[in-house]
């Protein structure tokens, strides 16, 4: 185990206990002992009086890596394209990237494939102080294997401290790859990334555990700092149309890659344009019951005008399509108003809809952690509640 | 055709509650299930088995009672089951477990390599890709549908954003499976009884020539700084009252903010 207990020093108090957000630490004959659920997060070091609890490998060095660490300076943006036009996700990645930057002292980078200058140049006016464009016509499409091999070559030769990039269904494919060709580290769907003002190491949050907690992740040994960002997560930053930077063309040579993108099918889900467009969404959760919570939640929706939304309990139950969940791994929304209806509230669908401007939960159990984040809390039985106010909505509405 | 199936054994996330005055996850009585996408992956591999014949191997990197897991998996129909358990792998993040599983599936050999999109427990989705690319080959993430398999080659549907992409690749691959591929079988009772018989090869260091500094905790580039407790928005107001009320309470917010 990454953390042992000193048994002669464990007096046995059982304070640790509570230091555990794992239940790791188990007591056999009164002393403690760490157990396989031990997520090496740390926390119990602190939490033992008599410092009985240790890291065990604390003083072997950890990386060979660690004298060149200061040769890696700027952050790095990963800006995807689709159809040759950089997708939103990237301007907020350029947002997140400028302020790090700034506070670094550094350049911001954007790598860009498969696009031309003048979608370099947008970078530039979203806050790039350099594009490093690649539009061989072999990116315009995407393929890991190039993908891969450009980019790994582009942070080798420029060092950034931080790389950034979306966590679409490319950059999600792609760039763990990279990390792996690299040796570094890699931190998926971050909710919040913060330079440590001592180390000036990347601090990146991340919902951990099936998004029941958040945890803090570090790669202090290792250079880039990698991080993905779910798409919504970020605000985009300022343009200015007047801002100037500089486009550094890269050859990338003879790209191999041993897949090939045959064809493109455009399945567009009316309701996911909806989610992300819906001024109200009103979504169910486990309390919902079944399909017929769900025409329930839809006639709301339809009343008000809205989309409907579901957590992940409520997706894997069957009784709504995936397309419509909401969460840590379905959608990040941000509407005016969410109807949280029947959902417990677990982080993992927290962070996919906190940013809403005004949450309404309903739910039975007034204990439920959703009402923590709720702006109206309605303790109640849901099957009584929704009907009788969608039907007063239409009465307002005269529908 | 060799194909080796990636599972990992995690707890039911759905079922973990978090102790609201010490704020840490409640484990107990949680049970360990096999992360549901990686039963779709070996259903994969079980269906393409079935057509061209060959055999399929399960792989778990995990405490000694993953076992049960893989036990599990040989009831759905795997034929063989590998455990990979050192004490040297603990505490390995996305990084040092691709490159453990790697060098177990270098040793193992394989045409075709699945892996459940993502675990529910670390939903990071990166252990499919880095680990393909620690074995060389290509790989295929999100497949929801496979169109053609033959000795060299494969066909499959990969979901985009939007819509999906119809791809190509050659073997040896790696291949990353998402929900709608398939609908996973129920253990057979043959199946059951082969699980309760089949011997469990375990593999440790030494048996896949790992590089120990690319191990466990030492190995992995990324580490946990703190676990924390999400914020709380203080602004709360429940609204009380008979449902009537409350109800013609919420009316009147939702006229006052603009929304009706």
């Amino acid at each position: 185990m990454p953390v042992i207990v000193q048994v002669e020093k464990c007096s046995g108090c059982e304070t640790c206990l509570d230091s555990c957000p794992f239940d790791a630490i188990e007591f056999k004959d009164g002393k403690a002992y760490i157990n396989e659920y031990c997520n090496a997060c740390m926390s119990c070091l602190a939490g033992c009086p008599e410092g009985a609890i240790i890291e065990t490998e604390k003083s072997v060095q950890r990386s060979a890596f660690s004298n060149q660490l200061k040769d890696y300076k700027d952050v790095m943006v990963f800006a995807e394209q689709k159809d040759g036009k950089v997708v939103s996700v990237s301007y907020e990645l350029l947002g997140v990237g400028r302020r790090l930057s700034d506070e670094l002292g550094a350049n911001l980078l954007a790598a860009l494939f498969g696009a031309g200058e003048p979608e370099a140049q947008e970078l530039i006016r979203w806050g790039a102080d350099k594009v490093l464009l690649c539009s061989d016509s072999a990116l315009e499409q995407f393929n890991d294997d190039p993908y891969s091999e450009v980019l790994a070559k582009i942070i080798n030769e420029y060092k950034p401290s931080i790389v950034l990039a979306g966590a679409t269904p490319v950059g999600r494919s792609f760039i763990p790859r990279v990390a792996a060709r690299l040796r570094t580290g890699l931190t998926a769907d971050c909710t919040s990334l913060e330079i440590d003002k001592e180390t000036k190491n990347l601090l990146q949050v991340r919902p951990a555990f099936g998004g029941n907690i958040m945890a803090t992740i570090l790669c202090p040994d290792y250079r880039p700092q990698m991080a993905t960002v779910r798409p919504r997560v970020m605000k985009k930053g300022e343009y200015h149309a007047d801002r100037t930077g500089e486009i550094i063309n890269i050859n990338i040579g003879n790209a191999v890659s041993r897949t090939r993108v045959l064809d493109f099918i455009k399945e567009v889900s009316g309701v996911s344009v909806n989610l992300h467009e819906a001024d109200i969404i009103v979504a169910g959760g486990r309390g919902i019951g079944g399909e017929k919570g769900y025409k329930m939640l839809e006639e709301l929706a339809e009343a008000l005008g809205g989309a409907v939304g579901a957590s992940r309990a409520a997706v894997d139950e069957g009784w709504i399509p995936y397309s419509h969940q909401v969460g840590q791994t379905g959608k990040t929304v941000n509407p005016k108003v969410y109807f949280a209806c029947g959902i417990s509230g677990a982080v993992q669908h927290l962070v996919g809809m906190q940013s809403s401007d005004i949450i309404i939960a309903i739910n039975k159990n007034p204990e439920a952690p959703i009402f923590n984040v709720a702006t109206y809390g309605i303790v109640g039985d849901m099957f009584e509640i929704i009907p009788l106010l969608t039907r007063k909505i239409r009465e307002v509405k005269n529908l | 055709m060799n194909i080796i199936v990636c599972i990992k054994q995690v707890p039911d996330t759905a079922e973990i509650r978090i102790n609201p005055e010490t704020n840490t996850l409640m484990r107990e009585g949680v049970p360990s299930i096999i992360n549901p996408f990686d039963l779709h992956a070996i259903e994969a591999a079980i269906q393409i088995r079935e057509q061209h014949g060959g055999k399929v191997v399960v792989l778990t990197m995990g405490p000694p009672q993953a076992e049960t897991s893989l036990r599990e998996a040989i009831s759905m129909g795997a034929d063989e089951a590998v455990l990979l358990s050192d004490r040297a792998f603990a505490g390995s993040d996305t990084w040092a477990t691709s490159y453990t599983l790697a060098q177990a599936i270098k040793k193992l050999g394989a045409d075709i390599v699945f892996c459940g999109k993502q675990a529910i427990d670390g939903d990071t989705a990166q252990v499919g890709p880095e680990t393909a690319e620690f074995l060389n080959i290509p790989h295929i993430s999100y497949i929801r549908k496979i169109e053609e398999v033959k000795d060299d080659y494969i066909k499959v549907e990969r979901l985009m954003d939007e819509g999906y992409d119809i791809v190509e690749s050659t073997l040896p691959v790696l291949l990353t499976v998402v929900r709608e591929l398939n609908q996973p079988r129920m253990p057979s009772l043959k199946g059951k009884m082969a699980a309760k018989k089949a011997e469990i090869k375990k593999m440790g260091m030494a048996d896949i020539e790992a590089d120990e500094n690319s191990l466990g905790l030492k190995g992995s580039p990324t580490q946990v700084k703190n676990i924390f407790a999400p914020e709380v928005k203080a602004e709360r107001k429940i609204i009380e009252g008979t449902p009537d009320e409350q109800v013609d309470i919420l009316i009147k917010e939702l006229k006052e903010i603009r929304c009706l």
